[in-house]
């Protein structure tokens, strides 16, 4: 088994854990983007509100919940462990910085990496811990049924052009982060290739300024309407 | 034309160095090289230190010649060592500012010249191929696909100078190592040991303290032999071809 402790303390090993941890905060992306634009509806929060007390309560989920929360925090402290060894890596730096070899998102990964966990943290403190660990959150009726007014408590939130600022940046924090990551996690598999490797970096791109955005519209929008 | 340079001068590993300024005339027809020659006969005639820097063919093929100009590992030329620059590529009046490798695996001997021997002991660690390959007409004799004689040759084309180690923010020595095993592996001669190869000579690059790869991509945009960081993707997928498909 020592062989699976040497695969994953080696570079390439530790750099395989950020990719699949990252592809899949990628795909968690997706998901979360299309249940939220569900705040957008007009029907006073009623479908969000469903859909959140389904993903709270659905076994299954709550099972791939807990991996979500283990992949961010792998992500996040082994991205940082790379970090400061690459800094030890690198010794003393040049005198003569140059933007000529290397885009900024590329080399300032961990910078951004810090600013998304900053958000997550606020992100979650006031979404997330509120809905599951305090009665702050009001049920209303829907049918007979009690459900959480999370709808209510995101208005409350989205209200506040602070809270709105903070999501926006958040958001620009994470284009970035995705403008370089998103091909990079490909070219770290060693998914490489004359023909797909451009695909990829496109679609990457696309990817870093749509999903970002489209999350960003979500408090911006409701900001605006309340 | 008249030049100020800024030097990275440092007298041994153990001592902290510190930037001095030179005026130098030079003739734009100079190589870079030519241009601290004239510098370092300066000072020699007036009984100081001449500036150590690294050199020996001056012809683009030995790797060795390698300083960092204006933060640019070879200067800003693309695909060119330091001894194939010339002066034509700045005007009268600049200021240069030159500097050494910077990376922990790559210590300072003196002023420019860092030392490199880590590159070695990675080839030591796997960079040939043990088995009997014949003489050259047996070469000749085995059937080689174009498109994989070209990548093996493009990879082949590395002269080990450093400078991608020494663009890389992160220190690491990942195109240097990819450009080897891919020029070894992509043969027929070199398939044989190629798993196994990838191994070692990954494991004998983390033990030398190099970073690990963001994929920045700084290496192949410095690399004075424009080698492509696909031969890194290739060398991850070897790497973990030779770690999951091995006994050991
Ligand atoms: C939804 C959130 C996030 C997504 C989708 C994401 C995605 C990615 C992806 C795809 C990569 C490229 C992996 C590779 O090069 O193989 C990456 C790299 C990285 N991420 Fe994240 N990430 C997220 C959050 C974070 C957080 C919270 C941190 C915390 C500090 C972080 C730090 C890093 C670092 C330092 C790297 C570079 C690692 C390296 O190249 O060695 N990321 N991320
Ligand atoms: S890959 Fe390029 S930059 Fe790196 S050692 Fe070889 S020739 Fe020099
Ligand atoms: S002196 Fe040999 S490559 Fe420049």
């Amino acid at each position: 088994m020592q062989w699976i402790l040497n695969f994953l303390t080696s570079s390439i090993g530790k750099k395989f854990v950020m990719s699949f941890t990252g592809l899949f905060l990628i795909s968690f992306l997706i998901i979360h983007l299309i249940g939220n634009l569900q705040l957008l509806y007009s029907d006073g929060g009623e479908a969000f509100n469903k859909y959140a007390y389904f993903m709270t309560s659905n076994p299954l989920i709550k099972t791939v919940s807990i991996g979500l929360y283990t992949g961010i925090l792998l992500h996040a402290f082994l991205g940082l462990a790379i970090y400061f060894k690459n800094k030890k890596s690198k010794g003393k730096k040049y005198a003569v910085s140059t933007s000529a070899n290397a885009s900024f998102a590329a080399k300032q990964m961990a910078l951004l990496g810090t600013l998304i966990l900053a958000f997550i943290l606020i992100h979650m403190g006031d979404f997330w811990f509120k809905m599951k660990f305090t009665d702050q959150i009001i049920p209303v009726d829907y049918d007979g049924m009690q459900v959480k007014d999370l709808y209510a408590q995101v208005s409350t939130t989205f209200s506040k052009p602070f809270f709105v600022g903070i999501y926006i940046l958040g958001m620009i924090a994470l284009a970035f982060h995705l403008w370089h990551g998103f091909q990079s996690a490909f070219q770290t598999l060693g998914l490489n290739h004359k023909k797909y490797t451009p695909i990829i970096q496109g679609l990457g791109k696309i990817f870093s300024i749509l999903v970002p955005a489209a999350f960003a519209l979500i408090p911006i929008l409701m900001y605006l309407n309340r | 034309m008249q030049l100020k340079l800024k030097v990275w001068r440092q007298k041994n590993a153990k001592t902290n160095g510190e930037f001095q300024t030179y005026s130098v005339t030079a003739s734009e027809h100079m190589s870079f090289l030519e241009m601290l020659d004239v510098l370092n006969e300066e000072l020699i005639s007036k009984k100081e230190d001449p500036i150590a820097f690294e050199h020996d063919c001056r012809e683009g093929i030995c790797g060795t010649c390698n300083l960092v100009i204006d933060g640019r590992p070879h200067g800003p030329m693309q695909g060119t060592t330091t001894c194939q620059l010339h002066m034509r590529s700045f005007k009268d009046g600049d200021t240069i500012v030159i500097e050494p490798w910077r990376a922990e695996a790559f210590p300072i001997i003196k002023d420019l010249v860092v030392d490199r021997s880590a590159f070695d002991r990675i080839i030591q660690s796997g960079g040939y191929i043990s088995v009997n390959t014949g003489q050259a007409m047996d070469g000749n004799a085995i059937p080689v696909e174009k498109d994989l004689a070209i990548k093996a040759f493009d990879a082949a084309t590395c002269i080990g100078c450093g400078a991608c180690v020494a663009a890389c923010p992160n220190g690491s020595a990942m195109l240097f190592t990819a450009a080897k095993v891919s020029h070894l592996g992509l043969l027929p001669q070199g398939k044989v040991e190629h798993t196994k190869r990838t191994r070692s000579m990954v494991d004998q690059m983390d033990k030398e303290g190099f970073g690990n790869c963001s994929n920045v991509g700084a290496c192949e945009v410095e690399c004075p032999k424009e080698i492509s960081i696909e031969n890194i993707a290739r060398m991850n997928r070897s790497y973990v071809a030779a770690v999951f498909g091995s006994d050991e």
